[in-house]
Order: structure tokens, then sequence, then C-alpha cells
């Protein structure tokens, strides 16, 4: 019985060390992905991994056994023992599976839900296993072109998505009410991530027009910089920076604060008053949350951001429904599909059979037949060809037609004696 | 005549204010160009009062406390007006039109004392006294509005509870910009007024300075507002600090009008200017 699995790990499930782990090498995925080709379990194989995610997706006929190379393939990429990090993974089996990735895909799942750049990392990963890799095949195919779906029907027909873009309007909205005006302005970017990234990029649009960038990895700042046209630094330049910029996002990982009250003070001490809006989308938090408590400083993390746009909490509980409606939806269409999938090979066996028999037949009449023009033959092979198409077209029908039904099974099984699909070699005698 | 004139004028300004509460609470731009229109007619009969007054007194209408606050609230409504043209902001009149028709309002309901006007009270010095430091209090009531909503604002923003006040009332830096560019504007013209008052006294007086009670309170008053300025423009003040201290200085320019002008004051005070006591 082919199943469809799901494990893997989330900002939920798992400690960001954990995550990180895992994460931290960009050539992890195709390291996992060429691991689960060889994999004799693992028939079809995906694997996901953004900053809040680490996933496998497979199709396998022995669940149990595949689950056990994707964990230890796992414990070998993020180079940790397996018992440390078996108790943070989820796992998810056929539809609940489907459901999962859907969920993913649409960023309802996300920590941010709504979140748009998931999509595109999704995206990315099936690239990787459907072109580069070659490890997805006819199921996953269709999962995640399902999945891309599924995501386009959340965002059109729902606002679920504007939250997270809401998160970052919100974050533009207050940066207006502190400044007025936001050209001129100057962003100090302190780490990279999807939502920080946005927010600046929506502070750019809306007049802020200098970028400062930087991360402890300074190469990673300057491509960041890259991206928004701004200025790489060191990391340990943002105390002198803090004088000079307007608006400050955090988003590292780090687990201790990167910027303390006291750093902030001094700052602002020598900004003779001018304010200072920080943005703080790291979690856990990256500034230290009494610097708010400055003068002419204003500090906003992802929570109070969230709480500015929550308004309109019950407008948002029901386009939450309405998305999770499209996910149950699309989750029982695929449903019905892959049980098509199981009436797939009985059908195919008695096309293979029907051909076979006319092959056969038409070599044994051709031999005594001579002096026949080509077009002919020609006519010959086509008329026995829809002959035999006619003759099972009926049986093939009803067999499709079944494939939802409790009764399916029995219906296989008695095709399959019926032309005698599963002992060839007897029948022909 | 002039209770007619100024009966209309306040109707008209209560109406008005009306508009820009109206306007704040519910946020259409109608109301406002309504209230704006029926503000601006009021202030022209407003305006006309005041020029009957000064024509039939042949001085500025202050030397009582009924005309000193109509003045006032005239001073308030048309450096509004300035400023609506200068800033365009238009949530500034449904704080700042509240209180010029509260003054007014206060102003109307007072008893009439007919005025008479003594010669020594017809100068040229004390219209440009008087008027420069009226304009001046009318910038100062803007500083001091801005520096309340400038509060008000910042600690929705600070406490990231959004009410209603926050997205009707304008970015903490245009408030502050308000606040300083009034400041500005008002600090010259109460400088100016105390230094013509000053002449004026030498003329009138023969001395320039009395130790009168008022005129201790405007110099305190005077350097209030001059370490205000200056801490702004030199120590680069702002924001809350600077709005706390804008608050402060009004109070006690409040205190220097109504206060020292009633009880303490000497000659200044309205009493002695009726009684033809002091001058």
């Amino acid at each position: 019985m082919i199943k469809i699995v799901s494990i893997g790990m989330n900002h939920e499930s798992a400690s960001l060390e954990l995550r990180e782990c895992m994460a931290k090498d960009p050539g992890n995925t195709d390291r996992a992905l060429s691991s689960m080709r060889e994999s004799e379990f693992i028939r079809e194989g995906l694997f996901l991994s953004t900053c809040n995610r680490v996933e496998a997706l497979f199709i396998t006929e022995d669940p149990e056994n595949a689950k056990r190379s994707v964990i230890s393939m796992m414990s070998r990429l993020g180079e940790i023992p397996e018992d440390s990090f078996t108790s943070s993974l989820y796992d998810f089996k056929d539809m609940d599976a489907v459901r999962h990735i859907f969920r993913v895909a649409s960023s309802l799942d996300s920590m941010v839900v709504g979140e748009p750049q998931i999509l595109g990392q999704i995206k990315d990963a099936y690239h990787q296993a459907a072109v580069e890799q070659k490890t997805s095949g006819v199921i996953l195919n269709r999962l995640m072109h399902k999945a891309f779906h599924v995501a386009k029907r959340v965002k059109t027909e729902t606002s679920v998505s504007e939250a997270a873009v809401s998160i970052s309007y919100a974050a533009v909205e207050l940066a207006k009410k502190i400044f007025y005006d936001l050209s001129g302005r100057k962003i100090l970017l302190i780490g990279a991530g999807e939502m920080a990234e946005l927010a600046a990029r929506h502070l750019m649009t809306n007049g802020v027009d200098t970028l400062v960038v930087t991360n402890r990895n300074f190469e990673r700042a300057v491509q960041v910089a890259g991206t928004f046209k701004g200025k790489p630094v060191f990391f340990e330049e943002i105390v002198s920076y803090l004088v000079d910029v307007d608006i400050v996002i955090t988003s590292t990982a780090s687990s201790e604060y990167v910027i303390t009250q006291d750093q902030a003070k001094n700052s602002m001490k020598k900004r003779r008053g001018r304010p200072l809006f920080f943005i703080d989308i790291a979690v856990p938090r990256d500034v230290e949350p009494s610097v708010n408590d400055l003068g002419n400083a204003y500090l906003y993390d992802i929570d109070d951001l969230k709480g500015v746009i929550e308004t309109n909490t019950e407008q948002r509980k029901q386009e939450a429904v309405k998305a999770e409606r499209i996910v149950t939806e699309e989750v029982i269409k695929f449903e019905k599909w892959m049980k098509t999938l199981e009436v797939v090979p009985t059908i195919i066996s008695l096309k293979e059979k029907v051909e076979t028999i006319r092959k056969a037949e038409i070599a044994r009449s051709i031999s005594g037949l001579n002096g026949l023009t080509p077009s002919q033959i020609k006519n010959i092979e086509k008329l026995t060809a829809s002959l035999t198409d006619k003759i099972i077209n009926d049986p093939i029908l009803a067999l499709k037609r079944i494939a939802q039904r409790s009764s399916r099974d029995t219906y296989l099984g008695m095709t399959r004696k019926l032309f005698n699909l599963d002992k060839d070699n007897n029948g022909e005698n | 005549m002039v209770n007619l004139l100024s009966g209309i004028a306040l109707l008209l300004i209560i109406l008005a204010t009306c508009g820009f509460i109206g306007y704040i609470v519910k946020q259409q731009k109608k109301i406002f160009k309504w209230s704006y229109t029926i503000l601006f007619v009021g202030f022209i009969f407003h305006t006309l009062s005041i020029g009957y007054q000064y024509y039939t007194l042949g001085a500025v209408p202050v030397i009582s406390l009924k005309s000193a606050l109509s003045f006032f609230s005239w001073c308030i409504i048309g450096v509004y007006l300035i400023f609506q043209l200068r800033f365009g902001l238009m949530v500034l009149g449904s704080f700042l039109i509240p209180l010029a028709a509260v003054l007014m309002t206060i102003s109307y309901a007072m008893p009439g004392v007919e005025m008479t006007i003594k010669p020594l009270l017809q100068s040229i010095w004390l219209p440009i006294h008087v008027c420069a430091l009226f304009i001046g209090d009318g910038m100062f009531a803007v500083t001091f509005i801005a520096a309340i909503m400038y509060l008000i604002q910042e600690r929705q923003i600070k406490r990231k509870t959004h009410g209603s006040f926050y997205s009707r009332l304008p970015s903490l830096e245009t408030l502050d910009s308000i606040n300083h560019f009034s400041l500005k504007c008002g600090f010259p013209l109460l400088t100016l007024g105390l230094i013509t008052g000053v002449i004026y006294a030498h003329y009138a007086l023969g001395s320039y300075w009395q130790w009168d009670q008022k005129e201790v309170w405007s110099l305190i008053t005077w350097l209030f507002y001059a370490v205000l300025l200056h801490e702004r423009l030199v120590l680069g003040w702002r924001g809350r600090r600077a709005a706390l201290m804008s608050i402060a200085c009004f109070l006690v320019l409040l205190f220097t009008f109504i206060v020292g002008s009633l009880w303490l004051s000497d000659y200044h005070s309205f009493r002695s200017l009726q009684d033809r006591a002091g001058l």
C-alpha cells in the first residue's frame, strides 16, 4: 500500500538551536535528497529546509523503515544524535500529510501566518527535487502542484495572507506616526529574515532611502545589502550606527539581547532626542524590552505589531476558518485522485493484456496472408486496435467509477480473475 | 451693536466647534470644510466686533477681563487660521477651537461694563504692546495644545494600545514641529510685547519698571519660555520633555494672565483700569 508521509520540525515543535543545526548548511537539501533517493524504502522524496522548518515529505510502501532512514539521515545532516531530536519531530501520514503540506504551502502553519515567502521556498524545494535531483514522481508531482493550487486559492479567496503583509504595513504606519515623512530616513537591518526583509522593503517603498545591513555572518550581510542596494557593516558596528539611523529592524537568531538598554540609552543621549524606532521581529527578542521606556525610543516586537493589527479578531478568525475549509476541500479531492491511482495498475495490466493478445494474433495471421499492401496492413492494425479498445472501454470506465467506493477491492479482484491478469502464463494455455 | 456682532460670532464659533468635534469623531473631510467655513465667517464677525470696539474706544479693547478674553479668543482663532494655511493640519482645530470657544463664551457671559478710556491709554505703544502679547499668547496656546496632543499620541505609541486617537492624531514629528514653530513665533512676540510695555511705561508712568506683580510674573513667564526655547535650540530638547515643559510654561502664562490681572497686579489689573485708580 502506498503511503504519503511527512516528518519534520517547525517553530512550534523544535527549539531554534535545533532548527539551526538542521538548516545551517545550504547544501543539506541536496544531500538529503540524494540520501532519500538511495534509500530502498523511499519511492519519491522532497526536502524542505527554511529558518523555521525542516521537513521531509516522501512516498513509501514501508512507512516505518522509511521513517527510520529519514531520521538517521537528519541526524547525519545536523550532526546530532537521533534521540536528541526525535521528540521534537512531528509526523503525518496519508491524508494528514497531504493536509499538512497544503497548510504549509498556504502559510497557515507559519510562525507568522500568511507570510508570503514560504510558498516560494516550497517551490524551490520542489524544483530541487523534481528537476535537479529527480526524486519526485507521479504522486509527489501531483501533490505539490495541488499544494501550489491550494496556496493560490487561500491567497485569493481569503484575507489570511494580508495578516503578514499587514504586520510590515503596521510597521510602516507606526513609522509614519513617529516620523511623518519617511523620506531621507535610514534603516539599520540587523540579521536577516523573511519578515525583517519584508518590513525593510515596505519601508523603502514608502520613502526610506538608506539601508544599512549587518549580520554576524558578514557575507550574508553583503548579500542582503546587495538586494536592497544597502551598505553592509560589521556586527560590532551596531552601537555606532544606532546614533545615525532612524529605524532599527532586528531579526537575528541570537538567544541574548543584541541591543541592551544601556547601549540604547547611550545612543539616545548622542542622538539629542531624535526619535529612534526599533522593530524587533526576532523570537527570542533581540532588543531589551525596557528600551521602550527610554525617552524618544519606541520599541515594537512581533507580538506588539500583531496586537496592533488584531483589532478585527473576529473577522480574522472567519478568514482562518475559510482557509481551513479550502484546505479540507482540496484534501478530499486529492484523496479521490489517490484512490483512482489504486485502480490504475489493474487498468494498465488489462490494457497490456489485450494489446499483447492483439499483437500476437496479428503476427500469427499476417504470415498466412501474403500479398497485402502496407496500407492494408495498416488498416488491419487500425481495425483490431479499435476493436480491442472498444471491448475493454466499458470495463475500464466501470473501474474508474468504482475507484472511490468501498466495493473497489471486490471489483478489482473480480476483474483480475475474469481477465486472468495475475497468472498470465497459465491463462495462455 | 458690539453685543450683536460678538453674539453672532460666538454662535458661529460654537457651531464650528461642534463641527470640529464632529470631524474628529467621524473623520469626514466634508464636516471639516463646513466647520472651517463657519469658523471663518465667525472670525469675520468677531473681527468686526473688535474693530467696532476699537473704533468707539480709540484703543485696543482689552481693558476689562470680558474684552480681554474675547480678544484672546480672537487671537487664538486667528493664529489657528494661519496655522491651518501653514500646516494644513485639520485635527489641530478640533483641539484649539474648543479652547477659543470656551474663552469666548466666558467672555460673553460676563456682565458688560461701560468702558471709558483715559487719554493715557491712547498711545501708539499700547496697541503694539497688547497685540504682540495677545498674538504671542495665541501662539503659545498652539504650543500648549500641540504639546497635549503630542503626549496623548506618544502615550498611545508607547503603550501599544492604539485607541481611537491613534489614527486621528498626526505624527509625533508633526506635533513636535508645530510645538517648535509656534514657540519660535510666540517668543519674539512676547519679547516685543514686554519691551513695548516697558517703553510705554516709561512714557506713561515715567519709569521703565515698577515691580508690579504682573510685570514680575510676565518676566517669569518670559524666562520660562526662554529656557524652553534655549533647551530646544541649544540642547536639542524634543518630544516629551519639550511638550511637558511647554505645558508648564503655558500654565505659568495662564496664571499671569488671569490671576495676575485680577488680583495681584497693581496698575495692570482690570479693576484698576476700570476704576481709574491706576495709571
